[in-house]
């Protein structure tokens, strides 16, 4: 019996250092049909102190919406001969192919160079997995123009400050997905951070699909080549010759 | 108006595309061209990923050459003998088309070698039509008829073994080097994604030397089934065909067609070869500045 007790206590004391954390996401689904030009998710939710009460100001928030990975090759271009081709590559087994994260304060003041880099927490830190052996350098530069890349097509961000807190207890942040947006389920995880180390985090995920007439297209053309390529070889010759016909009428 | 472009995978005004459709129809009827060489480059400056441009392209171009190569057979401007030899070879072209696309795009080298066969292709082209029509032009001012140009085919094609006769183009020769012509241009069409015409008419006419009637004609008939063939080709190979892309493209260029065809019976032929020149070579030039100066990205990202 003071076994049970001493461990409930115990329970009650780890517990007690660590803060309740509630995300949510505003939808768990984004649905790509006609009509779609990129959407903003809401991620938000609640942080309390282990007595309820509340916590924020004690608490860095930062969130992170990540898309599915893939395998990519990067490749470099050089000036040859007075031209510009692709000379340099590097492959990259774990590519985000969307990236997103925001904070309460710059990430740099939130967390050291290290959690960062466990974490994954800034575009700096992504674990890419390049393949074979290539020096840190060379490395750090394909990472480098990969990034640069991703956030001119919006397809990674990084919004430090982003995260807003509502009365020390709700916070929340609005992430943006451009039209390009990759389909995949993508999943959204919450840290709060106290003296630089992630005491909570919680993860939920999103499904970005396409829907519809989108979808059925996207299908057709994955799975019934031949067909897929006998519609679109009808529908151009029969536009080609009503429009011909039209015009002669007149 | 936003259209979602389900296998390109993003948004885009269709009222653009449907514009650009139409700049490329207008094209097309006024020269006898497919427009191919502006769509696609046009496509991939507006953001369209490459691949989907080229693909999406060669059905336009399918559309765009309907009406006219109907025209042309109903005035028995078709040599169909000719032509099929053409589209054999064109078929063929774009097998070995495809065969190369892959190989490149696995190298990395795709963009640069469709760049300067753009450059290369467009320019020389460019250059001899202006050449052409200028000195035509001249000859019209001044009064002095140019000496009537001799119509026979290159010495290298009456070497090929091998002869037949084509009655509606008034040629004796080896169906050999129609097939070749047929492969580079079907090669082209999967590569870059145009119809050819632009270089099948000239060769048709200094190369091969057929009889200037039946040259557009049949010309449309092979564009017509060798785009076909490239549409497949792509839909079975690169599955980049987005056919509401190029719906979209359509319902501008079938139009645009249209227009310029009433436009060309009005103008004048050497002053409309003189215009398609300077276009041709304005892109030409873009294509190869391109080249040279640095791209806004150093670095590119493909699939593994």
């Amino acid at each position: 019996m003071r076994g049970i007790v001493a461990l409930f206590l115990l329970l009650l004391l780890g517990a007690a250092r660590d803060p309740i954390l509630v995300p949510e996401v505003s939808q768990h689904e984004v649905q790509l049909r006609q009509g779609f030009t990129g959407t903003e998710l809401l991620l938000f939710g609640a942080v309390l102190s282990p007595e309820g009460t509340r916590a924020a100001q004690d608490y860095d928030i930062i969130v992170v919406l990540k898309g599915p990975t893939q395998s990519i090759v990067v490749r470099e271009k050089q000036k040859v001969a007075g031209i510009w081709i692709n000379v340099d590559s590097t492959e990259l087994r774990s590519a985000p192919s969307y990236y997103a994260i925001a904070s309460t304060r710059p990430i740099a003041q939130i967390v050291d160079d290290k959690t960062a880099a466990i974490y994954e927490l800034g575009l700096k830190w992504l674990q890419l997995s390049p393949i074979g052996s290539i020096d840190p350098d060379e490395q750090a530069r394909f990472a480098a123009g990969l990034v640069q890349l991703n956030v001119e097509k919006g397809l990674y961000r990084q919004e430090e400050g982003a995260v807003k807190v509502n009365e020390q207890v709700l916070y929340q942040a609005r992430i943006g997905l451009p039209s390009r947006v990759p389909i995949g389920t993508y999943t959204a995880e919450t840290f709060a951070i106290s003296k630089g180390r992630v005491v909570a985090s919680a993860s939920s995920t999103v499904d970005v699909r396409k829907i519809g007439v989108e979808r059925a297209i996207a299908d057709f053309s994955a799975n019934y080549g031949l067909f897929y390529g006998l519609l679109a070889v009808i529908v151009s010759v029969a536009m080609g010759w009503i429009a011909g016909r039209l015009f002669a009428l007149t | 108006m936003d259209v979602y472009l389900p296998i390109a995978n993003l948004s885009v005004n269709g009222l653009i595309i449907v514009a650009l459709g139409a700049l490329t129809g207008l094209l097309s009827g006024m020269f006898g061209v497919g427009g191919g060489f502006l769509t696609t480059p046009l496509m991939i400056f507006y953001g369209i990923p490459p691949t989907v441009a080229a693909a999406s392209a060669a059905s336009q171009v399918t559309g765009a050459s309907v009406s006219g190569a109907f025209a042309h057979s109903r005035r028995g401007g078709v040599d169909y003998q000719m032509g099929g030899v053409l589209v054999a070879g064109g078929i063929l072209g774009t097998g070995i088309g495809a065969v190369l696309f892959n190989v490149l795009q696995r190298l990395g080298q795709i963009d640069t070698v469709i760049n300067i066969l753009y450059v290369l292709l467009l320019g020389s082209i460019g250059g001899l039509m202006a050449r052409e029509s200028i000195r035509t032009l001249r000859a019209e001012r001044s009064g002095v008829p140019l000496p009537a140009a001799k119509r026979r085919h290159h010495p290298l094609v009456a070497n090929l073994p091998m002869r037949w006769r084509f009655y509606r183009s008034g040629l004796y020769i080896s169906p050999l080097a129609p097939l070749l012509l047929g492969v580079a241009t079907g090669i082209l069409t999967m590569l870059m994604g145009i119809g050819g015409g632009f270089v099948l008419v000239p060769a048709m006419l200094y190369i091969l030397g057929m009889s200037a009637n039946v040259v557009v004609g049949t010309s449309l008939f092979q564009i017509l089934f060798v785009t076909m063939a490239t549409t497949m080709m792509h839909a079975l190979t690169t599955k980049a065909v987005d056919i509401v892309l190029a719906t979209l493209l359509l319902v501008g260029s079938v139009t645009g067609a249209q227009v310029g065809a009433k436009f060309a019976q009005k103008a004048s032929p050497v002053k409309l070869r003189l215009l398609l020149a300077v276009i041709v070579l304005l892109v030409a030039l873009r294509m190869a500045l391109g080249l040279g100066y640095r791209p806004d990205d150093i670095y590119t990202v493909a699939p593994l």
